[in-house]
C-alpha cells in the first residue's frame, strides 16, 4: 500500500511523495533530552498526527518544525532538501503555517486583521508606497483582503469579522487561528490541539474544517491530539511519542493494535 | 440618529476600506478641517495661536510619533524629548550650513537624522522589552540631552549655548525666527502635521501597521507566521523618531524660536508620554484629543480664576494646576484606561445605534 511515490488511504485519496522528513532528530536542553532520535516523514496531502501522552515531547517536536527549536542532532529535510538552520519566519515564509496549543491571537486587532496578518508572507509594498494608500500597497491590499476574505467564507466566520478578537469565545478565537493560519496558503499546516478544550459540538466542527481543508486546498497538515477518538478518524498515518522516543508510527489501525502505544497510554505494571 | 450607517452598502473591498467607510466620520472631519483651515485663522488672536492652537498640533505630532512606538509597535519609549531635539539641531545645522534651502524641506529632512539615532536606541530592543527597554531608551535621553549641551558644534559654538531660530523666508514671506507672523507659522506646522498625519494613518492600517500591532500583541506568534521581529522594530523606531524629530524641528523653529539643550529633558519626554496614554495609546485621534486636554488645560486653568472676579496669585494658580492635571490623570487613567480615543468610540458606536439601547 506504501511507497516512495506515495500510497492510497482507506479513503481512496492518492498520497503524494516526501514534503517533510525529520531524520534521526534530537533535542536536549541542557541535562533533559526533550526528543531522543526520532524519524519520521510528512508527505503531501497527509493529515499526520503526532500523540503521545503528557510530556511525551510532541510540541518540542512541532517547534522544530516549525523552526522554533533547532535541532540539537538530526537534519530536517523540506521538499527533498536539507533545510539549514533558521529563524521562525523564515521558515513561516518557506509555507509553514501553523496555530497555536493556546490561542496566540492578536488580541488588540479585529479578526479581519488577524487573518490579514496570515498574508504578511505575500505582502511586500515598500514602505512609502504604504505610507501613500497608493500603488502596489493599495492593489496588494485590495487582492490579499479578498483572498482573506475567501477564507473567512470557508470558515463561516463572517459575521465577526470586524469584532476584535478580545471579546470573542474560546471556540471562534480557535477558529480564527486556523483562519491566519490558513490565509497564508501554507504547503505545510502545523495545528497544536486544535481541539483542546472544545465541546463535542465544537470538535465536530472543528473536524469537519480540518477535513476540508485537506480536501478542498490539498494542503498537507500535521496536528498534535489528545482526543484519540478524533485523531484515529482524521488522521492517515499517526506517530506516537512517549517520553522523547518514537513508539509506533504508522495507521491509525496499525498503531491502535501496538503494544507499545496501549502499554505507553494505559500504564503497565513494574 | 445623526450618526446611523443603515443604508450605507459596501459593494466592493475598496470601498470597505476606504478611509471613512461611514459618511459621518468623512463629514465631521470636513467640519473639523473647515475649523482648523478656515476659522481659527479668522478668529484666533496672538495668544490663542501661541498657547493653543500651534503648540496643541506639535505636542499632538510628538505624541503621535510615539504612539507608533508605543501605541502601535509596543515598545515603551522615554526618550521622546531627545529625538525631538535631534530633530531640532539638525533642523538648526541643516539652516545653518544651507542657508538657502527651504525651510519647510529642512524641517522634514531633520527627521531623518532623528530617524538615524533612533534606530541606532532602537538596537536594544531586539533583546529586552517593557520597562528594561524603556530604561534603555532613558540612556538615549541622558546620553542626548548631555551630547547638546557639550557638543559645541551643535549650536555653532555661540556663547550661551542655545540655539537661536534666524529670520527664515519662504516665497517673500518670513516663516520663522522673530519676523515671521503667528498666522504662517499656524498654517505651515498646521500643512506638515496634516501631511504627517495621513501617512501615519496609512502606516498603521496597512501591512505595516499589522506587522507592528502583530509584534505589540503576541511578538512569539507573530515571527511564526513570517515576521522579521527585528525590521518590524527598527522599522517603527525609525518611522517614530521621523515623525517625533520633525515634531522637534517645528518645537522650536516654529513655536519658541529658541531652544536650550535642558527644553529636550525629561519632562518633555513625559510631557509627550502623557499625551499619548491619556489620549489613547494604538490611535491616531487619541494624540489630538491628549494635547488637547494636556496643553489646553493649563490655559484654561489660568484663565478662570480671573474670569470669575477671584484673585489668586499666580504662583498658586500654577500649583493648582499641577494638581489639578495630576488628578485629572489619574481619573482618566481609571475611568477609561484606553484613553479618551476609546471614550469616543464608545460614545460613536452609541450614536450610530441611538435612539436604540442595542
Amino acid at each position: 500500500m506504501k511507497d516512495a511515490q506515495g500510497y492510497v488511504t482507506a479513503d481512496g485519496r492518492q498520497i503524494g511523495g516526501v514534503l517533510m522528513e525529520m531524520k534521526n532528530i534530537t533535542l536536549r536542553f541542557g541535562g533533559v533530552v526533550a526528543i531522543n532520535d526520532i524519524s519520521f516523514d510528512i508527505r503531501e496531502g497527509e493529515i499526520r498526527a503526532i500523540i503521545g501522552p503528557n510530556g511525551a515531547g510532541k510540541s518540542s517536536m512541532l517547534n522544530i518544525i516549525s523552526g522554533f527549536y533547532t535541532p540539537t542532532e538530526g537534519e530536517v529535510f523540506y521538499k527533498g532538501e536539507i533545510r539549514p538552520q533558521m529563524k521562525p519566519y523564515e521558515v513561516a515564509r518557506m509555507g509553514v503555517a501553523r496555530t497555536f496549543q493556546n490561542i496566540a491571537l492578536f488580541e488588540g486587532m479585529t479578526v479581519l486583521d488577524n487573518v490579514m496578518t496570515g498574508r504578511l508572507t505575500h505582502m511586500n509594498a515598500g514602505l512609502f508606497s504604504q505610507a501613500l494608500w497608493w500603488g502596489r500597497a493599495r492593489d496588494e491590499e485590495m487582492d490579499n483582503r479578498e483572498h482573506v476574505e475567501r477564507v473567512i467564507d470557508f470558515l463561516e466566520i463572517q459575521n465577526i469579522r470586524k469584532t476584535p478578537v478580545g471579546r470573542l469565545p474560546y471556540g471562534l478565537k480557535k477558529r480564527v487561528e486556523l483562519a491566519r493560519a490558513l490565509a497564508a496558503e501554507p504547503s505545510l499546516l502545523l495545528l497544536d490541539e486544535p481541539m483542546a478544550g472544545m465541546n463535542v459540538e465544537e470538535k465536530e466542527d472543528m473536524s469537519r474544517f480540518i477535513l476540508d481543508v485537506n480536501d478542498e486546498f490539498g494542503t498537507t497538515i500535521a496536528l498534535i491530539e489528545h482526543d484519540m477518538g478524533v485523531v484515529m478518524d482524521l488522521s492517515d498515518r499517526v506517530v506516537v511519542m512517549d517520553y522523547g522516543k518514537k513508539i509506533g508510527d504508522g495507521t491509525p489501525d496499525e498503531v491502535r493494535g501496538n503494544q507499545a502505544v496501549i502499554d505507553a497510554y494505559l500504564g503497565v505494571a513494574h | 440618529m445623526l450618526y446611523r450607517t443603515a443604508g450605507q452598502f459596501k459593494t466592493s473591498y475598496t470601498a470597505d476600506q476606504a478611509l471613512f467607510p461611514v459618511r459621518q466620520d468623512a463629514v465631521l472631519l470636513g467640519v473639523i478641517l473647515l475649523f482648523a483651515y478656515v476659522i481659527f485663522p479668522l478668529t484666533a488672536s496672538e495668544f490663542a495661536y501661541q498657547t493653543l492652537l500651534i503648540p496643541i498640533l506639535i505636542y499632538a505630532l510628538a505624541a503621535m510619533g510615539l504612539n507608533i512606538l508605543t501605541g502601535y509597535a509596543g515598545q515603551l519609549s522615554l526618550g521622546t524629548g531627545a529625538f525631538m531635539g535631534v530633530g531640532a539641531y539638525a533642523c538648526y545645522k541643516l539652516i545653518t550650513i544651507f542657508p538657502w534651502m527651504n525651510p519647510v524641506v529642512a524641517i522634514l529632512l531633520s527627521g531623518v537624522f532623528s530617524a538615524g539615532v533612533g534606530v541606532v536606541f532602537g538596537i536594544p530592543s531586539l533583546r529586552i522589552k517593557g520597562f528594561y527597554l524603556a530604561i534603555a531608551t532613558l540612556a538615549a535621553q541622558f546620553f542626548l540631552v548631555w551630547l547638546f549641551e557639550k557638543w559645541a558644534w551643535l549650536y555653532n559654538y555661540n556663547a550661551s549655548g542655545a540655539i537661536q531660530v534666524p529670520n527664515l523666508e519662504m516665497f517673500g514671506v518670513y516663516v520663522s525666527g522673530p519676523q515671521a507672523g503667528s498666522t504662517t507659522q499656524y498654517y505651515l506646522v498646521l500643512g506638515i502635521v496634516t501631511l504627517m498625519t495621513l501617512l501615519c494613518i496609512n502606516l498603521t492600517r496597512g501591512n505595516l501597521g499589522r506587522t507592528w500591532k502583530a509584534t505589540r500583541d503576541m511578538d512569539i506568534a507573530a515571527e511564526l507566521i513570517g515576521i522579521n521581529l527585528m525590521k518590524s522594530k527598527l522599522i517603527a523606531f525609525a518611522v517614530s523618531s521621523y515623525v517625533v524629530g520633525v515634531a522637534g524641528a517645528l518645537y522650536v523653529f516654529m513655536w519658541k524660536g529658541a531652544a536650550e539643550p535642558n527644553v529636550f529633558d525629561i519632562p518633555l519626554s513625559f510631557q509627550v508620554l502623557f499625551i499619548a496614554i491619556i489620549g489613547g495609546l494604538g490611535s491616531i485621534l487619541g494624540n489630538y484629543l491628549g494635547a488637547i486636554l494636556i496643553v489646553g488645560l493649563p490655559v484654561v486653568l489660568n484663565l478662570v480664576p480671573a474670569a470669575v472676579g477671584l484673585s489668586i496669585s499666580s504662583a498658586t494658580v500654577e500649583h493648582l494646576n499641577v494638581m489639578i492635571v495630576g488628578g485629572l490623570i489619574i481619573f482618566f487613567l481609571i475611568v477609561e484606561p484606553h484613553g479618551l480615543a476609546q471614550l469616543w468610540r464608545l460614545i460613536r458606536e452609541k450614536l450610530i445605534i441611538w435612539p436604540f439601547p442595542h
